[in-house]
């Protein structure tokens, strides 16, 4: 064992922290009798505040780094494995934010459930130190490990509703797909090992260099990307390996479905803009037609499915698609030469817009669970105006801002994508994506439709807890707010793509 | 005060919609008084701003100008800078006059879910009163967009049976149309940030910027701009949306939808489409689609107005047939043809809101549009058949009447460019006045067939009260144009000097050339045979 020191520790803090704190949620539920498993919440998010506090604690010396002049340089724990940067401080801050916010959501949906126990909790912390080892990752063991870690805890959250047997089948087709594409994802990671002879991501990087090197034979490179390339586009759930994930989202109970969306696949995509930007920046001229392909099929195959569907987290789930393919988009834009930083900066704008309008919309849909009454029908949103005239607001303000429509937060991720494939010249790309979000806007409106213009089929009032107040309320002031003023926030993407460790990269992210 | 008109102006509606919310929602009469109030306020609001616009309005560029570029999201580049000239003044009064008048005859026709209908109506004016005064490309596309969606609220709880359909088929349609645009501003964004090194939105800087964009580049963009334009007149063929969404509309609806909401795609096209592509607007080729699309908009309107059995969508197909006068004015690219087309503009928002209102009226007694159901009813309701005839006249280019000056004017001017273009043209007015007459005719005319018809009370004093300011108006800009032409003058030469340098511009004044039409004519001709 190298020495490992103080600083080391502190790195991996956030994620430590959150690990005890699952750890005791675990523990204590053993006490708590049934009426009083809310403790459990309220333990769980004060393990996520004091996970906050330690990355405020990493962000803090990034910013002692700026005040001494130097130029920003990324902090190494554990023999170069973990990688804190101002990129994974940003995704930190997401995930944590999003846990939260699902953790508000989810008491009273658990509690009509009758399933409320504190594994739920604890398995949500854990799929956020996935999710940050994902984030920060810089060796393919830790970034697998982190992945898998996630992975598992989603697997088990989806099928949590234990007596619902569309729970238990999505979990169960999530399961084998999910095990399927990580054993894919593996074996493109062995090839990587094979050719490079290390884990670490900059040295998969240089070895790649060299393969790629003109006149040498690409097959090996070609199969690590292909496959590589197969298992992150099934865990972002892009077309065509996104069957998944109508499934899972449907069975899922539904705050883990939001979870799922956001901070699922903002994992996801930290994950991959790892690997695609440090690992396999060499290979760009080889991955680009893929992404491009893979973009155009997300969108097709996503704002169709979603035109026709009559249960609204069906809906969702291929809206979500469809925004993976907007998103790929921006990688494409990002890639396409160096440096244009604005295609990376869209994705992480969109990724945080997404978070608070998509865990929004899961709220409502969530709120709608009642005694007998799933509330996850097209149809049970018929009249929710007349029942619940705040929440249909809020719906239709997340509707808007999933649609694209300034100014609104979701704005401003789709302004970002157009931009950067405008700015790299993508022009008959940005027309196609411009018409998809014409067609996204019909499917959106179906359910404004339903809320605001058809009667409520039924007369069962719709109550809603404290908690999920709370995170309506935030997600929503977040969507406006964002959309009004969305300056401190830019600024703060603009400040997490400060990465200047990689040379590629820092090419790449300026 | 001064200082800020603009800003009161574009956020007093939305003070009114902040307002509303708090009031309860059952006392529907204390709403309807306070979203009257508001709506009355922003009118009378926008009244100093005449004679402060009279006094500057020669100064050249815009007036009244608050905030600055890059302001609001100095990241991106995106700036809060409002300001008008002659053609947004003329448009933002229009828009606060159509406001109170749509708002003030929503009293009695809508009973269900009042606080949400005048919430909506009130954001819906300040969105466009914020298309007209946005500066910044960035904050136009905002308000370009944040009216969609009131309108389709709008359209989609208040509307009529078929209203899911219209309220979407609305939205898509110009979203579709909006969303190439936003491409195209972006093109524009770094087109400007390549010439300059500075990232900005403000349209005046991006004018400075954009004609040097040549070839098919130049072309393509011209077209997502048109489009989005295009399809918000709209130009024949992107007009199907129009039907629909005006006859499944509440009247005030319509009322909006006709006088405002359409004027904000020909605003687009004076004023980003031709002064950003000057050569573009004035290529053969592509002006003479714009100069066909128009004269097919007018024929096609009318005539498919004239086979309508009901009175709505009647007066829906003829806002297509009047709105290609105003593109038709804004393609002849001569100070004639623009000026006639805005002023074509502000008649068409007085005489089809009038229209709207006097189909909405007897909608409202009888609960049909059917033509067939009516008949003899000046016999019944002598007074509204009166402003009926008075309005039809306006609407269908009597002289004295405002619909006279704008077409005449639209005529003149393309005449002196081509005068194939104005004999095209002309029919669409003989078949207006068919079609009108003809309505009349069926409506009003001959004795009461329908027993139904027989106790319909005449126009109560709110309904007259509605009417009378568009009388007003349309009576005066009949009468006397002139100081609509004044105010238009400097705005009009501007554009038609980026466009063609080498028109002569000073005399003929716009103004005088109306009633000199053959001097005009051959001086133009001569002009543009050099």
């Amino acid at each position: 064992m190298p020495g490992f020191h103080r600083g080391d520790y502190l790195l991996a803090l956030p994620m430590m922290l959150l690990t005890l704190f699952a750890l005791g949620v675990l523990l204590i539920d053993l006490l708590l009798d049934r009426s009083s498993k809310v403790i459990n919440a309220w333990a769980a998010f004060a393990g996520l505040a004091f996970s906050a506090a330690a990355v405020h604690n990493i962000q803090r010396a990034f910013a002692d780094q700026a005040a001494r002049g130097e130029p920003s340089s990324p902090f190494f724990a554990f023999s170069g494995t973990l990688m804190v940067d101002r990129f994974a401080v940003f995704f930190f801050y997401l995930f944590l934010a999003a846990a939260a916010i699902t953790i508000l959501m989810s008491v009273r949906y658990l509690e009509v459930e009758d399933e409320h126990h504190g594994e739920y909790y604890a398995l949500i912390l854990f799929s956020v130190v996935g999710m940050m080892c994902m984030a920060a990752g810089n060796d393919l063991i830790l970034l697998f490990i982190g992945l898998e870690l996630m992975a598992v805890s989603t697997y088990i959250l989806v099928g949590f509703l234990r007596r619902d047997r569309r729970s238990n089948e999505a979990a169960l087709k999530y399961l084998l797909l999910g095990a399927f594409s990580s054993g894919i994802f593996a074996y493109g990671l062995s090839l990587l090992y094979g050719l490079a002879g290390s884990t670490n991501l900059q040295q998969i990087s240089m070895a790649l260099g060299n393969a790629m090197a003109p006149g040498k034979a690409r097959v090996v490179p070609a199969v690590a990307l292909v496959t590589t390339a197969a298992g992150l586009f099934f865990k972002i759930a892009a077309v065509p390996f996104h069957q998944w994930a109508p499934d899972a989202y449907e069975g899922a109970p539904t705050s883990i479905t939001g979870f799922m969306s956001v901070a699922g696949k903002a994992s996801a995509w930290a994950l991959l803009l790892r690997i695609f930007l440090f690992a396999l920046g060499p290979m760009r001229p080889l991955y680009v037609p893929i992404l491009v392909f893979v973009a155009i099929a997300t969108m097709t195959g996503g704002n169709l499915a979603a035109l026709t569907q009559s249960n609204v987290k069906r809906l969702f789930a291929y809206s979500s698609i469809a925004h993976v393919g907007y998103i790929m988009l921006g990688l494409i834009a990002g890639t396409a030469f160096l440096p244009n930083p604005d295609g990376i900066r869209g994705i992480l704008v969109y990724l945080l817009v997404y978070t608070f309008m998509n865990l929004g919309v899961f709220g409502v849909i969530a709120s709608l669970r009642r005694r007998d009454i799933i509330g996850d029908e097209l149809d049970d949103l018929n009249g929710l105006f007349f029942k619940a005239p705040t929440e249909a607001v809020l719906m239709l303000t997340f509707l808007l801002s999933l649609a694209g429509i300034p100014p609104l937060a979701g704005f401003y991720g789709k302004y970002f994508i157009f931009l950067a494939l405008i700015e790299s010249g993508h022009y008959a790309l940005a027309t196609l994506a411009v018409i998809y979000v014409a067609v996204s806007a019909y499917y959106y409106l179906r359910v404004a439709n339903a809320m605001f213009m058809r009667t409520a089929g039924d007369r069962v009032p719709v109550t809603i807890s404290p908690g999920m107040w709370a995170g309506l309320a935030i997600t929503g002031a977040a969507t406006v707010v964002i959309g009004i003023y969305p300056e401190p926030f830019l600024r703060m993407v603009n400040w997490s793509m400060h990465v200047a460790q990689n040379p590629t990269v820092a090419q790449l992210l300026r | 005060m001064a200082n800020h008109i603009l800003s009161v102006i574009l956020f007093l509606p939305l003070a009114g919609a902040i307002v509303l919310l708090f009031l309860p929602r059952e006392n529907k009469n204390a709403i309807r008084w306070v979203a009257n109030m508001f709506a009355l306020a922003g009118f009378i609001i926008s009244l100093p701003l005449v004679p402060m616009f009279w006094a500057v309005k020669d100064q050249p560029g815009f007036k009244f100008v608050e905030g600055g570029a890059n302001n609001w999201i100095p990241s991106i580049g995106a700036g809060y800078h409002i300001g008008i000239d002659g053609i947004s003044f003329l448009l933002i009064m229009l828009t606060t006059l159509l406001g109170w008048i749509a708002v003030l005859c929503s009293w009695t026709a809508i009973q269900e879910r009042v606080k949400e209908y005048y919430v909506w109506f009130l954001v819906l004016q300040a969105g466009m009163l914020g298309v007209f005064m946005a500066l910044d490309f960035f904050l136009f596309y905002v308000f370009w967009e944040v009216m969609l969606v009131p309108m389709y609220l709008l359209i989609g709880i208040w509307g009529g049976p078929r209203k899911l359909y219209a309220a979407i088929k609305f939205f898509l349609y110009t979203l579709a149309g909006s969303v190439l645009m936003l491409l195209g501003i972006l093109f524009l964004y770094f087109h400007h940030h390549g010439m300059t090194g500075e990232y900005t939105f403000d349209i005046q800087k991006i004018y400075q910027t954009s004609p040097s964009i040549t070839g098919t580049a130049a072309v393509l963009l011209f077209f997502a701009f048109f489009i989005g334009f295009a399809i918000k007149v709209p130009m024949f063929p992107f007009h199907t949306w129009l039907p629909d969404a005006h006859v499944e509309a509440p009247t005030a609806g319509s009322v909006i939808l006709a006088g405002v909401l359409l004027k904000m795609g020909t605003y687009g096209l004076i004023r980003f489409s031709i002064p950003l592509f000057p050569r573009v607007a004035m290529n053969p080729t592509v002006r003479g689609w714009m100069i066909g699309l128009s004269i097919v908009g007018i024929i096609y309107g009318a005539l498919v107005s004239l086979m309508q059995k009901d009175m709505k969508k009647l007066v829906a197909y003829s806002s297509v047939s009047h709105l290609g006068f105003c593109t038709l004015g804004i393609f002849a690219l001569n100070p004639l043809g623009l000026s006639g087309s805005v002023i074509q503009q502000i008649n068409h928002g007085i005489s089809t809101g009038a229209l709207f209102l006097i189909v909405g009226i007897l909608y409202e007694r009888r609960h049909t549009r059917e033509i067939s159901e009516y008949g003899g009813i000046s016999n019944v309701m002598p007074l509204y058949a009166t402003i009926t005839l008075i309005m039809f006249m306006s609407s269908l280019g009597l002289p004295l009447l405002n619909g006279f000056v704008g077409e005449f004017t639209i005529l003149q001017g393309s005449y002196m460019e081509n005068k194939y273009w104005a004999a095209w043209a002309v029919t669409g007015v003989i078949l207006g006045a068919a079609y009108l007459l003809w309505l009349y005719q069926r409506v009003f005319f001959g004795n009461v067939t329908n027993p139904k018809n027989e106790h319909l009370h005449d126009l109560t004093p709110r309904e007259v009260l509605t009417f009378a300011p568009l009388l007003i108006a349309a009576v005066w800009i009949g009468v006397y144009p002139k100081p609509f032409f004044e105010v238009l003058d400097q705005p009009v030469k501007a554009i038609v000097s980026t466009v063609r340098p080498d028109y002569p511009l000073n005399p003929p004044a716009p103004v005088k050339a109306q009633f000199a039409p053959a001097a005009s004519g051959q001086a133009a001709a001569a002009g543009g045979s050099r």
